[in-house]
């Protein structure tokens, strides 16, 4: 198997899941229970806590553990708007964002706020003056992924939060989903942070809301104080313990595993240079993890499909937006329907291997082939 | 690699005559507190030289940070002792550690090898020359410097630095020999028995319980706290004393009012003979002055009139305020206000005295024969040894 979709999800880490089952044995108590089995779960999930706050470099209580990152990111804009509602109403983002941004904000739309859309560069990275022309009186939120999912722009969060900073009352939170673990992440200038789990080797159900000290947030899920008084529920302590320990992991010499995917990266620049019809619509700054390319003439899905006969799994945009036609991020890129029509993601990982990426190459241009031909019939 | 982390003693150099002993115990400290790691340790008189892997400097940093003893640290470039090599080392550290914005600087040569031509002045404007001609984005302001470039040339080496880091201070834990530390569970007593440390005392810590009136949450309670004192003490006993049956006698035998008063000078007495038993030289606790009724200064002379030795109460004068800003600095506050009872806060009468008299106490403690029971509880004694193991209890799972 060649596994290409390691932004959709990466495979579990052997020492997170040994992790998650000690827990599950061995502290089966409920934190929120007084009693001794209670408080020695309390205290694991505490240590957890710490150990993430340690590792993203801000305080054990700006640590909100969530169901996931598309919860950390409805909790960061509703749990704003909620509680600032007599900032304004106005909001500012990209069209590159997640779905679980853009869809909460089309659903706030409905009740009223008013969402702008940034520019872009050619590159993809927001136009500095256009933020500063678009932030407003009214402006109560902005939000920004710092790499895009789908085609992997880096957004420079910490020159755009110093920026806010001339605006206190506007609140910045970052989609950290597909950066946390691959770029330096540094949250000096930002107010709220989501990220994931399963996107860094962990496992799926478990993410994470950072929320500095100064942000006050109303909570979307009610119930009364769990592990913070922003989200209720029963503290799953196993998997925010393995979620922990995959933070932990993925941050260990992550210089050199940066290294290697640049390498593999490169190499698959070079050879889909060569090729016909085949357009990179990842900018060559992005991260090397992520490299969306379009294929002329040939559907994605049909490509997607006739390489998973080839056991390779790619990705026709994200996985959370596979099910309509156009890839709306490539779209506000290329600003070329074709090319947004038919864009793949290839994403790759430090496990990935040079024999891997030569196997998906040559089976690559196979297929491009044999596809061409029969679409050509 | 070429970079050591470079340590200054500070308070230490003031100690003419034990300087010896501070530095071979600040040495043993941190070899101990860096076990584990590849690293090599040289010292001299006035300066501690750590060799390490790239990968751990990160870790290294931390656990120096955590050591009592060390006025300051810096990530030093080594280099041969000749003005070429200290040029090419000078160049390296910039070229690491700046970008290409514009800043201004000064350059600080410190020689303690006074044989080295030029003098340090001298040296001052020749490296300040040669940063001037290399970087185009560097300019010389001795009194308003964004960049500090300390040169220190040594007999066997030189080193080239820019960033300097505050160290703990203090003395080494050890070199002002041992103590028995109360720890109660409170706020205050975990904050005296850093404070203690950081005057180079080794501890031990003492804790009094009553089980059943008092949990056994709040005996974990009192390890955690231990655990957090580790970082700074190295490894720690924890003396658990079984007190129930002599607290019991005391609220059975005494007046109501002076039970808290009687039972501090129990422990006390307690104490005394634990020092014997571990060899500590004094005991040391959390006492601030007027606090509790316990803790005003007519009940600390009656209390303490039942031993000599030396009681270090390190917060004794601090406002409420001030400790708990240590607490949380050193993170113990967070367990410490967790609500579990402890031997302090059990029956405690509705009207304890303020001005208690050594003469009504004496009277009250020959209604029951405590001897027997303080032998008894020294018979009974539970130890937990706090070491790397215990501290880093979740190592299997984080």
């Amino acid at each position: 198997m060649v596994y290409l979709d390691y932004s959709a999800t990466t495979p579990t880490n052997k020492e997170v899941l040994e992790s998650f089952n000690k827990v599950v044995m061995e502290y089966p108590g409920n934190a929120n229970s007084l009693h001794k089995l209670g408080t020695k779960s309390l205290h694991l999930l505490e240590a957890s806590v710490k150990q993430v706050a340690d590792l993203m470099g801000v305080n054990k209580e700006e640590v909100i553990f969530t169901s996931g990152a598309s919860e950390a990111n409805n909790l960061a804009i509703m749990g704003v708007v909620n509680k600032y509602k007599n900032r304004g109403k106005h909001i500012l983002t990209t069209k590159l964002e997640h779905s679980s941004i853009l869809e909460t904000l089309d659903y706030l739309k409905k009740e009223g706020y008013e969402i702008e859309y940034l520019k872009l560069d050619k590159n993809g990275h927001v136009d500095l003056e256009d933020l500063k022309n678009k932030v407003k009186e009214e402006t109560v939120l902005v939000t920004i992924a710092q790499v895009s999912s789908e085609i992997g722009i880096i957004q420079d969060v910490n020159k755009i939060g110093s920026i806010l900073k001339n605006y206190p009352k506007v609140i910045f939170h970052v989609d950290g989903t597909q950066a946390v673990g691959k770029i330096d992440v540094n949250l000096d200038n930002i107010d709220l942070y989501s990220f994931s789990s399963h996107k860094i080797y962990g496992l799926n159900g478990v993410g994470a809301l950072i929320k500095k000290r100064h942000i006050e947030l109303e909570p979307i899920i009610h119930g009364g104080k769990s592990q913070t008084i922003y989200r209720s529920g029963t503290p799953t302590h196993a998997l925010c313990a393995s979620f922990a320990k995959a933070l932990k992991l993925v941050l260990e010499n992550s210089q050199e595993k940066m290294n290697h995917v640049l390498k593999l990266n490169r190499k698959i620049r070079e050879s889909l240079e060569t090729m016909n019809d085949v357009i990179i619509n990842s900018p060559i700054d992005c991260v090397p993890h992520i490299l969306n390319i379009s294929i002329k003439g040939i559907k994605p899905e049909t490509l997607l499909h006739s390489l998973a006969e080839s056991d390779i799994y790619i990705s026709t945009k994200t996985a959370c937006a596979s099910n309509t036609s156009m890839s709306l991020s490539v779209y506000e890129l290329t600003h070329d329907k074709v090319i947004a029509n038919s864009s793949i993601r290839i994403s790759l990982s430090y496990l990935t291997t040079d024999g891997e990426i030569d196997y998906f190459l040559e089976t690559l241009k196979k297929k491009i082939k044999e596809l061409r031909f029969k679409e050509g019939e | 690699m070429n970079r050591v982390i470079l340590i200054k003693y500070g308070e230490l150099t003031t100690k003419k005559g034990n300087r010896k002993i501070f530095i071979n115990t600040l040495y043993s400290n941190i070899l101990k507190k860096l076990k584990g790691l590849n690293v090599n340790i040289f010292k001299d008189m006035s300066r501690m030289y750590i060799e390490y892997e790239d990968k751990d400097q990160d870790i290294i940093i931390k656990n120096i940070g955590e050591i009592f003893g060390i006025h300051a640290y810096s990530i030093a470039y080594k280099s041969e002792s000749n003005i070429d090599s200290i040029k090419k080392t000078i160049s390296m550290v910039l070229k690491e550690n700046l970008d290409e914005h514009d800043y201004t600087f000064k350059v600080e040569t410190k020689r303690s090898d006074k044989r080295f031509e030029p003098n340090s002045v001298e040296c001052n404007h020749l490296f300040g020359g040669y940063i001037l001609k290399s970087f185009k984005n560097l300019k010389v302001n001795v009194h308003e410097y964004d960049v500090l470039v300390h040169i220190e040339i040594r007999n066997d080496y030189s080193y080239v630095y820019l960033n300097e880091y505050k160290g703990l201070g203090g003395y080494p834990v050890g070199t002002l020999g041992n103590c028995l530390a109360m720890l109660s569970g409170g706020i205050d007593s975990p904050v005296a028995s850093y404070l203690a440390l950081k005057r180079g005392i080794k501890l031990d810590l003492v804790y009094f319980e009553a089980i059943p009136h008092t949990s056994l949450e709040a005996r974990e309670k009192v390890i955690n706290l231990a655990r957090k004192l580790y970082p700074y003490s190295g490894d720690i006993k924890l003396i658990i004393v079984p007190f129930t049956k002599l607290q019991e006698a005391i609220y059975k035998n005494c007046l109501e009012n002076y039970s808290i008063t009687i039972m501090r000078r129990m422990m006390y007495r307690i104490m005394e003979k634990l020092t014997i038993k571990y060899k500590a030289l004094g005991i040391v606790n959390g006492e601030s002055i007027g606090q509790v009724a316990s803790q005003t200064l007519t009940s600390m002379k009656v209390i303490n009139s039942v031993t000599n030795l030396p009681v270090i109460r390190p917060v004794a004068c601090f406002d409420k305020l001030e400790i708990i800003k240590i607490a949380k600095k050193i993170d113990t506050y967070d367990i410490s206000i967790l609500p579990y009872e402890d031997c302090c806060t059990i029956f405690v009468p509705k009207h304890p005295i303020i001005n208690p008299r050594i003469d009504t106490c004496l009277e009250m403690e020959k209604k029951f024969d405590y001897e027997d029971m303080i032998a008894e509880i020294l018979n009974n004694l539970l130890i937990i040894n706090i070491d790397n193991n215990t501290n880093n209890e979740y190592k299997d799972i984080l």
